[in-house]
């Protein structure tokens, strides 16, 4: 057994700790049609995704709702049985080795928890450090670790029903992490908490990586989790890969266009030079599109020449606009 | 990946989680002892019922008050050893819909344990009670001729019984995997079975008795090993040894019910609904 | 949107709602069934020890076995229905909402129920009552004016039952964990509706006790109205009887609704 875990763990398999290679997941959805009567037709939720992630790396994986996001970290858990291609995790099938992987992994589901609802937080370890036959040594080094950074002190003997929604994030993310996993799974870790909560739990995951290198991977309808944390993005819409690189990347594939943003003297028809397009009216501010390859210097100078110029602005696109750009155009396309 | 280990680990699970269910229910100490009460009355209804019954005849189907209620106790007692240990799992359903389930499929331990051990109930130990009570009083009211295997049978009898009825609960549960609002029918079987076996065989017609025999082998319960400690006649004109077919019949149904449980689990997972 | 008309939309609303609960309903119709198959064989039992036990024949009495099951649901004998819905609203506080819609709190809720009661009939009845005409012989009345005057009983009948749950959900504001009064209404419910058995069967002070009690009004009182049991004078006291609680029961609703929400105003909520 363990020579066998020696083999997985030469640099080949740390390159590939988590592999997928066309994988797929295809359900059969009843349409009701009518009282009685219902159609099938099959729905691609992953439609082949291959990609790889090396030991020790945080990736973001974003997506709208239904875009396969939740199906594939379903399948990288074991939960769901893929109906296609095949998937690894620290060498391990996840769908048949369920339960030994299970104390390889963990998974914190932003909405929800795991912990005992009546009880004390601390009761909700002590299961963990059993259940998961974790070392005392090791579960002590582990929970003062996390009671430390995601401050969790003063909850420990709060029943988990009193603690607000942030409290309660910190306190799945600790139990997710007390048996040492090599790989963590974060479903909207960040859904719905307060600033300074999110901030604590940022700053949590950025030291776990740096200090343990756990990977991560992580599922976000908030891009800042993604500028602040990871480095590498990868983007799945209707069940396929559509973006697999850094977030530095994913500004540029959607930046096809800026925006100038314009303060003219007093209110005036849209501006009109064929440099750019007039997006936006807005009393005497004009938004202008323009190319986002172009200079905004001769655009600057035509209008400075044409109208009277009280201020202006050069906007990049913001990432959420970014991302929604790119559903936009894959829709009318 | 041997089977004994997997027991003993789903086992183990089972203790661990039960006990974080009792000790949650042990911070409202009066609401739980109010439910104890409740489940103890509750079962009892059943009982008043009979009651009522033999406060306006004498014998039913030819069966009197002590052995009716030999009868009731045996199946009660069974069947709520049997609702305590494994009866959360007809809340299968409601943790398929909400999608809670998914969190106990992350856990490195089989999910039947962490689905039975789940809102572990103690309050059913009412039930058992409440069985056991009308037990005693039919053992006492009752002239029987023991003899050391008879009474070697009423201990069978409720572990077998329970085994049985557990084996309904999984393949009930098994069953909510694909219809996820049908508890209730996982109910008839489990509620509806208990009522059934608390009167005698002899009320009811020939193919339903044949059903519960044959198909659905609850008479195993307590239906036959009870007749053959009362030294009564058997229904459907049965040989005198299947009074000692129980532990049989609850090792091959429970292996049963194990297989309808990995084909809805398997189908779960490759549907996700 | 007039007052009539905005209950009458709730009231359809919650018949659509149950409406979909297609499964469950499907799963109940099969458990009244079961359960139905095995009542009426201890009843076979029984009135085959003592013909005319109570004053029915047999067939009456198997009859009242399957309107017991068809029943149940619809007057909600075990209780149920928006009654958990309630609950849940009070222990979470949304209730202090409620309280701002336009609408009167307890009308607002009869008339969801009477949506679900409507729907349960339906649903939850038809089926055990047609399996049980197949299987046994039933005494069913061929007169439509019987059914109609069992439909009107019916009726009470949810009224009463929704007015009894209507004051246990209202617990809730007094004991935050309302299991216990809810646990103690059920088996209270199922034990002197005559769900499990006639209440007049019942000997000597307990059945006079039972016929008494609100609870008669959901299944005897129907039961025995379309058993031929109730007509002319002895109907109309029937009705009087349900009414009666009704009205009565309501109104204790209404006061102690009154008292919780002044509770819900001094706290704050």
């Amino acid at each position: 057994m363990d020579t066998e875990l020696d083999a997985e763990t030469d640099s080949a398999s740390d390159r590939e700790f988590i592999r997928l290679d066309r994988v797929e997941k295809v359900f059969d959805v009843r349409k009701k049609t009518g009282f009685l009567r219902s159609e099938r037709h099959e729905v691609r939720a992953v439609d082949s995704i291959s990609f790889t992630v090396p030991r020790g790396e945080m990736v973001g994986y974003i997506g709208p709702n239904g875009a396969g996001k939740s199906t594939t970290i379903k399948m990288l858990t074991g939960i769901l049985t893929p109906s296609g291609g095949r998937l690894r995790v620290a060498g391990i099938d996840p769908s048949r080795e369920r339960t030994r992987l299970a104390r390889r992994i963990g998974v914190v589901f932003g909405q929800r928890t795991t912990l005992w609802w009546d009880l004390p937080l601390i009761d909700s370890y002590r299961l963990m450090h059993r259940m998961y036959r974790i070392p005392d040594a090791r579960y002590r080094e582990n929970l003062d670790r996390c009671v430390e950074l995601l401050e969790l002190g003063p909850l420990l003997d709060v029943p988990v029903r009193q603690l607000s929604l942030g409290q309660r994030m910190r306190g799945d993310i600790a139990a997710a992490l007390l048996h040492d996993p090599e790989v963590l799974y974060l479903d909207e870790p960040t859904i719905g908490l307060d600033v300074i909560s999110k901030v604590k739990v940022r700053e949590f995951l950025r030291d776990l990586n740096a200090e343990r290198s756990t990977t991560v991977l992580l599922t976000t309808h908030d891009l800042s989790d993604i500028e602040q944390l990871c480095r590498r993005v990868m983007v799945i819409d209707h069940g396929r890969l559509v973006y697999d690189g850094p977030l530095s990347g994913l500004h540029e594939i959607g930046a096809g266009e800026r925006t100038l943003v314009v303060d003219l003297e007093r209110e005036l028809p849209p501006i009109d030079v064929d440099l750019a397009r007039v997006v936006k009216v807005e009393g005497p501010r004009q938004w202008l599109a323009f190319p986002a390859s172009d200079s905004a210097a001769p655009l600057v100078a035509r209008i400075a020449a044409e109208y009277p110029l009280v201020d202006l602005s050069v906007r990049e696109p913001d990432i959420e606009a970014v991302i929604s750009r790119m559903y936009a155009e894959k829709a009318t396309s | 990946m041997a089977e004994p280990s997997r027991l003993a680990d789903g086992l183990r699970a089972y203790r661990l989680i039960a006990a974080m269910w009792i000790r949650s229910t042990m911070a409202y100490r009066a609401s739980f002892a109010m439910t104890v009460v409740g489940q103890f009355v509750g079962t009892g209804l059943d009982f008043a019922a009979i009651l009522l019954m033999f406060s306006q005849v004498d014998a039913l189907g030819g069966y009197t008050l002590p052995e009716v209620a030999f009868l009731y106790g045996l199946s009660g007692a069974a069947f709520g050893l049997a609702d305590l240990v494994i009866g959360s799992t007809d809340k299968l359903g409601r943790r398929v819909r909400d999608g809670t389930l998914d969190t106990l499929l992350v856990r490195p331990a089989p999910v039947l344990a962490q689905v039975a051990a789940d809102r572990f109930a103690l309050r059913r130990v009412g039930r058992i009670t409440q069985g056991l009570l009308v037990l005693g009083y039919a053992l006492v009211s009752l002239d029987i001729s023991w003899t050391p295997l008879k009474a070697l049978m009423i201990p069978a009898m409720m572990l077998s019984g329970a085994g049985i009825f557990a084996a309904v609960f999984v393949a009930g549960a098994a069953f909510q995997f694909v219809a996820q609002d049908a508890s209730e029918v996982q109910n008839s079987f489990t509620f509806g079975g208990t009522t059934l076996l608390q009167y005698p065989p002899s009320i009811f017609a020939q193919d339903l008795v044949r059903g519960v025999t044959f198909v659905l082998p609850l008479a195993f319960v307590n239906w036959l090993p009870a007749l053959y400690v009362l030294g009564r006649p058997y229904p459907l004109d049965l040989p005198e040894w299947v009074a000692f077919l129980p532990p049989l019949v609850a090792v091959a149904c429970c292996a049963l019910a194990g297989m309808a449980w990995r084909v809805g689990l398997r189908s779960y997972r490759s549907t996700g609904s | 949107m007039g007052t009539g008309r905005l209950y009458a939309a709730v009231a359809v609303r919650a018949f659509r709602r149950y409406a979909t609960y297609r499964v469950a309903t499907a799963a109940g119709v099969f458990t009244n069934t079961v359960f139905g198959l095995i009542l009426a064989y201890t009843y076979i039992a029984l009135w085959d020890e003592k013909p005319h036990l109570g004053g029915y024949d047999q067939a009456q009495a198997l009859t009242y076995v399957w309107l017991a099951q068809g029943l149940h649901a619809a007057v909600a004998a075990m209780g149920g229905g928006f009654e958990d819905e309630l609950i849940e609203r009070i222990r979470t506080g949304d209730i202090a909402i409620d309280l701002y819609r336009p609408a009167d709190l307890q009308a607002w809720w009869l008339a969801t129920d009477v949506g679900r009661a409507a729907f349960q009939l339906v649903g939850r009845g038809v089926v055990p009552m047609a399996f049980g005409a197949l299987v046994f012989e039933l005494a069913l009345p061929a007169d439509p004016a019987t059914w109609l005057a069992f439909l009107v009983a019916v009726a009470l009948g949810v009224a009463v039952s929704f007015a009894i749950r209507y004051i246990v959900a209202m617990m809730t504001f007094w004991f935050l964990d309302g299991a216990g009064v809810q646990q103690l209404a059920t088996l209270v419910g199922i034990f002197f509706s005559g769900m499990l058995l006639p209440l007049n069967i019942f000997p000597g002070a307990l059945g006079e006790l039972g016929r008494v009690l609100p609870w008669s009004a959901l299944i005897q009182a129907p039961a025995d109205v379309l058993l031929g049991e109730r007509t002319g004078s002895g109907l109309l006291s029937t009705y009087a009887f349900q009414a009666a609680w009704a009205v009565g029961l309501l109104a204790v609703g209404r006061l102690v609704q009154l008292a919780a929400t002044r509770r819900v105003v001094v706290q704050g909520g």
